[in-house]
């Protein structure tokens, strides 16, 4: 029988579905189902702009008029409805423009009322392409105008802010990107204001439209009205290649589609996977990849009679060579948490079975030997929790993590979850900072070094709860052996959140001085066999390894002659002048990065490594999904990735590395992930007691200083100014009042300062990388701050 | 049968040949005999120019969209007040037609919005290596006229892109506006 052969009467109608007709056929949907989606379904797509399926219905455009003859109730609808706003009913018959002349009178009227003030510029928009007017006026319009007179101009473009233009002409007042500031980033700076002809998408002068998801307006604009200062007039969309791939900035993984045109990566977009990002992404993952190549390393550097000079790859082969077998295994790694885990895993075998040593470390961070037990005992070698673990918790508690700055996408989860399911989200913070605000937190309130205490006050947490610890934890002693007991004793989950991309993978490929891949402990003789013998090496050093901060201390010491360094920048360490000072007294330090650094600048041989854009690979979320890493261009700048140096390194040593291919690194790295051995046991530290006296507390926010979005005038133009919090009685005893300097280990930064209500007392808050100058003090610790007056008045 | 001279044929006819009178083909045929072609032949292009000499390309690329040859290369870029080429927003700031690819269809000048893009009737683009064929934006350029000026300058008919466009004359005739009615100094 054939498929037309079927009537409806034989298509058994299901009890819990509502059953309409839209254009004659038969339609099963679920309840509340609005009927442009269920037009979808039988294959009709109903022309329209203001209707988003993540963003509340609005019916703003009247683009999507249907003619509804019976609503269910045997009675019609007298003029044609909008369909993204009405949802089925039981019995309903709807008539889209396939087969109502109604219909199709309505929507070629709206479009045309739309088209009379737009400016048809096609030519010069953005948009022009891929632009959902364009196409729907051909495929649903009239094709000639009946309008006149002079079009409705205004002056163009007007800044919403210093990344977003607004072209207002061109504007058809979908309320698609008010909506999207208002429901999904929760940052309401701009609005529809004034009326009829005029209506325009305004902002709010006092308060410019700061957001950090910015960018996405930009996506979901059906028209040209919304573009973004860094793409203006750079292509047109049919110049473009587009590739899916992975966002390298943070560790939520967003899947990413990015465009090139001659090699040269021209735009990111938000790709569209329900799973992560749905279909957003932040404004650094969108905006952040100018910086990488402006000021490339392009050619090896070798440092001849002190200076460091271009060489050629073999010439800088050997002297690497040189240089790595005088220090024998006195060499330590650092590998920087950005790496695909292809490219980690090559830093692991390097250091362990060409080097001969356990000193491997990706933490370019302030770390502890408390955080390495607990990532041992919890997270390296197994996946974590997920996204959807997220939408089943009822409840959901922060802890040292403020995911708006650390980790934008799950912010839009999880405030996704508070809007729509009421979800309960607390955060152990010094005071509700504007993402808590925006998540509805319960503030529970502790200065740096006492979360602790906090979290084991929280005497209600059950099984239906997670905790969101995230990287910060590790400076603050105790917090995550506490955080291990606390889940241990109430069953609620925990799940840890680092803040860069290629921090989980580079654990489970075994970056961690006492940890090989899978999670194996170096201590474990089988671990090392098992990895020994993956490997085809006699052994593995079993000794214990040295991590980031400790090898610096020993280069300086001279335990330790060589480093290779990659990705790491000093200024992130916990203590930047004693790396600094490490990297000077070493014998020996070979880099691999991709623009000239500090470590550079004191490095003996620099191997310029290909950027993300230029290699495939895997990222490992937080959740430890892999996602796929693209290769968006071929024409690269520098032909080796990491890893194929490494495997040069290791080839001119003599010691084969086994893998010189992001396709071979991947087959090794999953060999090696299945462990059912021994693991670390958890870290039982005890919570420090509380600091005497005034301590900082801080966080990097998203769009600071960092190299990954230098570049980026019109980026960093968005991030939020730099400001010291303060509670209002910690303000009075200082003396505080419109500017303060906050010093710490001979570094100091001014900044105006915010008196917070509902801060802790004695606590000063402070981004941790706002500009050029920088703290070099971990949350937590004692801080001076001194109110800074301006004598003289304005001449001062 | 091989005589002494048999061997010194050959070079016969070189002496010959060099004291023939040579033939060349030269063109024109005769002076003051250039073919002429039919006012609409499809030549070499243009861009062209406002009366005030700023270019009307505005680098939308519907030209090298629309080119079944793939021979046009277009990147367009921002004006900004200093650095004015054209009267709106956007100008073409790289501009190449590729004349060994062309084949002379004219669906780019179709696709022109801003009329920037037309074919002259020059023909003759004969030449020696292939980059020399890739012409740029400055061989491609209409020539200055009397009133025009080299940009970049600022709009001189007309403050904004509104008195600018609003002053054009209907549909059918001449742009007549000149700089110098603008009150500027020629």
């Amino acid at each position: 029988m054939s498929v037309d052969a079927k009537t409806s009467a034989e298509v058994q109608p299901r009890p819990d579905l509502v059953n309409l007709t839209i254009d004659g056929v038969p339609v099963s949907v679920p309840k509340g189902t609005l009927i442009i989606r269920a037009a979808e379904m039988i294959g009709t797509n109903i022309p329209r702009f203001c209707d988003h399926p993540l963003l509340d219905p609005v019916g703003a455009c009247r683009q999507c008029m249907v003619d509804i003859p019976d609503a269910g109730n045997g009675r019609g609808f007298p003029k044609p409805q909008a369909s993204c706003t009405m949802p089925v009913a039981e019995g309903m018959v709807v008539n889209t423009q396939v087969t109502s002349e109604v219909a199709k009178k309505a929507q070629q009227g709206i479009m045309e009322f739309l088209l009379i003030n737009h400016p048809l510029d096609c030519p010069i928009c953005d948009k022009g392409g891929e632009c959902p007017l364009q196409n729907q006026a051909l495929s649903h319009g009239r094709g000639e105008s009946r309008f006149g007179g002079l079009k409705r101009t205004f002056p163009k473009p007007v800044n919403v802010s210093a990344q977003i233009l607004l072209d207002r002409e061109r504007c058809v007042l979908c309320a698609r990107c008010t909506r999207f500031s208002e429901q999904i980033s929760g940052d309401p700076f701009i609005a529809l204001v004034e009326r009829g002809a005029l209506q325009q998408v305004g902002i709010y002068e006092q308060d410019p439209y700061e957001s950090y998801f910015s960018g996405n307006v930009v996506q979901i604009c059906p028209v040209g009205a919304l573009t973004s200062a860094a793409y203006r007039f750079q292509s047109r969309p049919f110049d473009l290649v587009s590739t899916t791939t992975t966002c390298e900035h943070c560790a939520a993984g967003c899947e990413l589609r990015t465009d090139h045109r001659h090699h040269q990566v021209k735009r990111r977009l938000a790709g569209n996977n329900p799973a992560i990002n749905e279909e957003w992404n932040c404004d650094k993952g969108r905006f952040g990849f100018v910086s990488a190549r402006e000021d490339r390393l392009k050619y090896p550097l070798v440092r001849r009679d002190g200076v460091l000079k271009p060489a050629s790859w073999p010439e800088a082969i050997d002297a690497a060579v040189e240089g790595l077998k005088k220090a024998g295994e006195a060499v330590g790694v650092q590998t920087g948490g950005r790496l695909t885990v292809e490219n980690a895993l090559g830093y692991s075998r390097f250091a362990r079975a060409v080097l001969g040593t356990n000193n491997i470390d990706f933490r370019s961070r302030p770390s502890s030997d408390e955080e390495a037990q607990f990532l041992g005992a919890f997270v390296a070698g197994r996946a974590q929790l997920r996204y959807s673990d997220l939408d089943a918790a009822k409840r959901v508690v922060l802890v040292a993590f403020e995911p708006e700055d650390e980790m934008p996408i799950a912010f839009l989860r999880l405030r996704k979850l508070v809007r729509k399911q009421g979800l309960r989200v607390q955060t152990i913070a010094p005071f509700a900072s504007v993402g808590s605000r925006k998540l509805s937190a319960e503030l529970i309130a502790a200065a740096p070094g006492g979360e602790a205490a906090a979290l084991e006050s929280l005497t209600d947490l059950d099984g239906s709860a997670i905790i969101l610890v995230g990287e910060r934890a590790a400076t603050l002693p105790g917090l995550l052996s506490t955080v291990a007991r606390v889940a241990d004793s109430t069953g609620a989950r925990v799940a840890w959140m680092p803040r860069r991309a290629g921090d989980k993978g580079a654990l489970d490929a075994g970056c961690l001085p006492g940890l090989l891949p899978g999670g194996r402990p170096v201590t474990d003789v089988a671990a090392r066999v098992d990895v020994a013998s993956a490997w085809g090496v006699d052994s593995l050093p079993a000794g214990p390894g040295l991590a980031a901060d400790e090898q610096f201390a020993a280069l300086a010491a001279g335990t330790l002659k060589a480093v290779v360094v990659a990705g790491v920048e000093p200024g992130d360490l916990a203590d930047p002048a004693a790396a600094l000072a490490g990297l000077e007294a070493a014998d020996f330090v070979v880099s691999i990065e991709q623009r000239p650094s500090e470590v550079t600048e004191r490095a003996d041989v620099v191997f310029p490594a290909a950027l993300v854009e230029e290699q495939s690979g895997h990222f490992r979320n937080w959740e430890g999904q892999d996602l796929t890493v693209g290769l968006v261009t071929t024409a690269t700048q520098t032909p080796f990735t990491d890893l194929r140096i490494l495997a040069a390194l290791a080839d001119a040593l003599g010691k084969p590395l086994g893998m010189r291919t992001p396709a071979a690194a991947w087959t090794a790295f999953h060999e090696l992930q299945d462990w059912d051995g021994g693991r670390p046991a958890a870290p039982a530290v005890a919570p420090a007691a509380a600091g005497e006296g005034l301590v900082l507390a801080g966080w990097r926010e998203l769009l600071d200083a960092s190299r990954g979005n230098d570049g980026e005038i019109a980026l960093r133009a968005t991030a939020r100014r730099p400001v010291l919090r303060v509670s209002p009685a910690t303000a009075e005893r200082l003396g505080l009042d419109e500017v303060a300097r906050v010093a710490a280990n001979g570094r100091e930064l001014v900044l105006p300062v915010v008196v917070t209500a509902d801060m802790v007392d004695d606590v000063v808050w402070a981004p941790l990388n706002p500009g050029e100058d920088r703290l070099a003090v971990v949350p937590g610790r004692p801080v001076a701050v001194t109110a800074v007056t301006f004598e003289g008045g304005e001449d001062a | 049968m091989t005589g002494f001279l048999d061997e010194w044929a050959g070079f016969g006819i070189t002496f010959n040949t060099m004291f023939r009178k040579t033939f060349t083909q030269g063109y024109p045929h005769k002076k003051g005999e250039e073919k002429v072609t039919m006012p609409r032949f499809h030549g070499r292009h243009q861009l062209n120019r406002w009366p005030d000499g700023l270019e009307k390309c505005v680098g939308c690329e519907l030209c090298a969209w629309a080119c079944p040859a793939d021979a046009i290369y277009v990147e367009g870029a921002d004006n900004t007040d200093e650095n004015r080429y054209s009267p709106g927003e956007r100008y073409g700031h790289v501009y190449q037609i590729n004349y060994l690819r062309c084949i002379f269809c004219g669906m780019c000048i179709e696709a022109c919005p801003t009329r920037a893009l037309t074919m002259t009737n020059e023909f003759k683009i004969a030449d020696t290596t292939r980059s020399k064929l890739i012409y740029t934006k400055d061989e491609l350029l209409a020539p200055l006229l009397p009133g025009m000026e080299q940009p970049p300058h600022p709009r001189r008919l007309g403050d904004d892109e509104d008195d600018y466009f609003l002053g054009l004359p209907p549909t059918g005739e001449l742009d007549t506006r000149t700089a110098a009615r603008q009150g500027v100094a020629e």
